[in-house]
């Protein structure tokens, strides 16, 4: 199969979880290594062993601080491999994990991150399993990058397929979104802000498991909005299942000082990483009975419906205002960026 | 051009009158009132904060005009007209809110 | 959020959209350009047009700093940003502008150091944090932002920082209102004034907009009540044939301006005798340079800038979407080869452009049916 790839060299944006890193995965990496599959990429993927059905995942952790508020790269590690396998539906198992580390690196900082791999694991409830580690010099890694592959177990009566996702399904969201991002943004000092945020890392299986009990054969589609922001999934599944998404601004939590950062920085929230919520879509009439079961469980106290799935605008994400006013939410093109104007 | 946002002044710093702590729902960042030199702001007032500086007071009494008069939209239209012959459209006829503006100093 | 959120509220928008509709004459077509890009974006972030009756037509003026700057001057900066010891310090709003070379954060790809900044204070403590580097603050914006950056300049000559210098390109808007106005092919009923330049050089400036032109203008702010509410008293001097200066946003812009940020700003700059703006050509008396007793820290004494003029694609309608003669989806790249995604000119990379604006608003609810509808 042809590649479509036609960039001449990799940016940053191609890593940004945005439209550039789509581009690069469906014109590059899909044609030569998936071949003619015509799958939607997803965040796990789902193989069957003799009537198991495992679900198996990768991913990698390259972020700058590597301890911020709220948490660390070790966390993000573990917890990023469980909520790719969770909102693939799948009760994460286990996780090998590889370090990268930068030459130089003072020891107790390799330790720090590697207890709180530890702490993360136990408290998610999955088991490292294995690992390796390569030294490289000095200056080639910002302190360190973890790659992890985590495996899990398919949980019965949960199918996750944007094809099933219907005109009237309601989107939710199962928490405020844009800490991780800001929290980040923050630590890096360059922008001369503080504010009492933290880094929602955490393993959202509990709740994705309190959504299946309640919705299990409603629940149509999840994800983990990471890089790019809840803005860039809801594209990627507009994309996906050929229908619109329709958005209700003031339904969307957002903390107030996620919202005066952005304000401040001219950002947008639905364009902001998040490491600890999930996106579903689950048929309306489990709607309700989803929302209350989430908002009665610790750590989903704030999860809303959102909005709802419609015919149109087709394959596009629309935002609109108590007041009548609405505007396209296209997905991320590159970093979100700070401006002035 | 110009983002700018309402900030609350928390704090001028002590070892330099030209600097402020200001806050923005919990987002908390020093900006510089350089601009404001000539109508110095204390504790307490809001600003008007573009790149890091200061670039006007914001007056909470012509801000609360302002929603009265947005309220009023739609009352008869006779009420409008009451309300416009005012003036508060003229800067001259502005009643005097204890704030040392420029014009005034005229 | 004190003072943003008072002025979105939902029924005071609502009334103030009857309001409009009882004021807009339905024989009429009103034509207003709001001046400035922070207001191009505010109508499409809160989705105003959507309230608005389709006898009001709102045409984006060329108030984008980042729009309005050719080419060549991109380029230019980012021949400074070459140097290894050279760091090359911008606002976010600059760094995916294509220059011939490529945007700043393509240059940052390759190797070079290019940071993004906040505020041109924020260059400034880079440049003392950095001694044995030289920090060159590429600075864009209308009378807003100037005064900050001639501040900035005024501090570093106190402390006696050597290792910082200004590209300096910032632009003054009155002579871009006068350009539209000239234009043959403009056609106006009235003008929605820029809110936060006036916080500046305050109302009196546009004075001669009303008595010459015998257009209204009105001082604006920038949420959504302020809009809606300007766009109000612009019905009714229109309704009333009159043509005079307002000010809508009281609350931070003062008649007289800003005198102590004027001040600063005569200190630091001076105007250039002309400036070529993207789209309206050369204009005079309308940019800002560093006057000769700052030259230490004016990046255009400090360094050989090859100032090659570079003319803009000739497919490329940047000038007459600027100007407002052509909507964005009438120039021939439009959505083809000029995306957000590789954007041609400025106006599609600024959050503030109206390519940008309009490919992501209007573009898109074209092909829509029945949006707020309930689903069948």
């Amino acid at each position: 199969m042809p590649i479509r790839f036609r960039d001449p060299q990799i940016e940053m944006a191609h890593g940004a979880g945005g439209q550039a890193s789509r581009r690069l995965i469906e014109g590059l990496f899909a044609p030569i290594l998936f071949g003619a599959s015509a799958e939607p990429l997803t965040d796990a993927a789902h193989v069957k062993f003799d009537g198991a059905q495992l679900a198996i995942t990768t991913d990698s952790f390259v972020v700058k601080p590597i301890r911020f508020p709220g948490g660390s790269i070790g966390e993000l590690a573990v917890n990023g491999t469980a909520n790719d396998l969770a909102v693939s539906g799948a009760r994460p198992e286990a996780l090998v994990v590889t370090y990268i580390v930068e030459a130089g690196l003072r020891s107790e900082i390799l330790e720090a991150e590697v207890r709180a791999m530890g702490t993360a694991a136990q408290k998610a409830g999955v088991r490292i399993v294995g690992g390796d580690t390569k030294v490289v010099e000095h200056g080639k890694a910002d302190s360190m990058y973890i790659t992890t592959a985590g495996i899990g177990r398919a949980l019965k009566g949960v199918v996750i397929d944007p094809a099933s996702v219907k005109p009237g399904d309601k989107i939710l969201v199962s928490g405020p979104i844009g800490d991780h991002g800001i929290t980040i943004l923050l630590a890096r000092g360059e922008l001369d802000l503080e504010a009492d945020l933290t880094s929602d890392t955490r393993s959202v299986f509990p709740l994705v498991e309190v959504l299946v009990r309640a919705a299990g054969p409603g629940v149509r589609w999840m994800r983990d909005p990471t890089r790019g922001g809840a803005a860039t999934s809801l594209n990627e599944l507009a994309r996906d299942c050929g229908l619109g998404i329709v958005l209700q601004e003031e339904e969307i939590p957002v903390r107030d000082a996620v919202r005066g950062a952005c304000e401040l920085l001219g950002l947008d929230p639905l364009h902001i990483a998040n490491e600890g919520q999930f996106l579903a879509v689950v048929a309306p009439e489990y709607a309700d009975a989803a929302i209350n079961a989430l908002n009665l469980t610790l750590g989903g106290e704030d999860a809303r419906v959102i909005g709802e799935v419609r015919e149109q605008p087709t394959g596009a994400v629309l935002i609109s205002t108590r007041y009548g006013g609405s505007r396209i939410i296209d997905m991320l093109v590159g970093d979100p960026l700070p401006r002035i104007c | 051009m110009c983002l700018a946002i309402p900030g609350k002044i928390i704090e001028i710093s002590s070892d330099n009158p030209d600097t402020a702590l200001i806050d923005v729902v919990g987002v908390r960042r020093k900006v510089d009132l350089g601009l404001l030199q000539d109508d110095r702001p204390v504790a307490g007032d809001w600003v008007l904060i573009h790149v890091g500086f200061a670039m006007s007071k914001i007056s909470e009494q012509d801000a609360a005009e302002q929603m009265e008069t947005l309220r009023m939209l739609g009352e008869s239209e006779a009420a409008v007209q009451e309300v416009r012959g005012y003036g508060l459209d003229e800067p001259s006829n502005r009643p005097w809110d204890g704030r040392n503006r420029v014009e005034d100093l005229e | 959020m004190r003072f943003v959120d008072e002025f979105r509220q939902p029924e005071l928008i609502a009334r103030a959209a009857e309001e409009i509709r009882r004021l807009a004459d339905p024989t009429r077509h009103y034509r207003l350009m709001e001046v400035c890009g922070g207001h191009t974006h505010a109508i499409y972030r809160f989705g105003l047009k959507d309230v608005l009756p389709d006898n009001i037509e709102l045409i984006h003026g060329p108030g984008c700093p980042v729009c309005v700057l050719p080419m060549g001057r991109i380029d230019d900066g980012m021949s400074v940003a070459q140097d290894p010891n050279v760091i090359f310090a911008a606002f976010g709003d600059m760094m995916r502008v294509p220059g011939t070379h490529g945007s700043p954060l393509e240059h940052k790809a390759r190797g070079r150091d290019v940071r993004i900044v906040y505020s041109p204070a924020d260059a400034l403590k880079l440049a003392r944090a950095n001694p044995d580097k030289h920090v060159m603050f590429f600075a864009i914006g209308f009378e807003t932002t100037a005064p900050s950056t001639a501040l900035t300049v005024l501090r570093a000559k106190a402390e006696g920082v050597r290792n910082f210098s200004v590209f300096c390109n910032h632009v003054t808007i009155i002579p871009a209102i006068r350009a539209i106005l000239d234009s043959p092919d403009m056609r106006l009923d009235a003008f929605i004034g820029p809110g936060h330049v006036s916080t500046v050089i305050g109302c009196r400036p546009y004075e001669w907009i009303a008595q010459n032109e015998h257009k209204p203008i009105v001082v604006c702010g920038f949420e959504p009540l302020d809009l809606l509410q300007s766009i109000v008293m612009l019905l009714r001097q229109l309704k009333a044939g009159e043509a005079k200066v307002e000010n809508q946003y009281k609350r931070v812009v003062p008649w007289e301006g800003n005198r102590a940020a004027l001040r600063a700003m005569g200190e630091v700059f001076q105007l250039r005798s002309f400036f070529e703006w993207r789209g309206l050509g050369f204009i005079s008396q309308s940019a800002l340079r560093m006057r000769d007793e700052f030259s230490e820290w004016d990046a255009e004494q400090r360094f050989s800038i090859p100032g090659i003029r570079v003319t803009d694609p000739k497919a490329a309608q940047c000038g007459e979407v600027l100007k407002g003669v052509l909507k964005p989806h009438q120039c021939k790249l439009f959505g083809r080869e000029c995306t957000p995604e590789h954007p041609i000119g400025a106006l599609m990379v600024s959050s503030e452009g109206s390519c940008a604006a309009y490919f992501n608003y209007e573009h898109r609810k074209q092909a829509m049916v029945n949006i707020l509808s309930p689903t069948a």
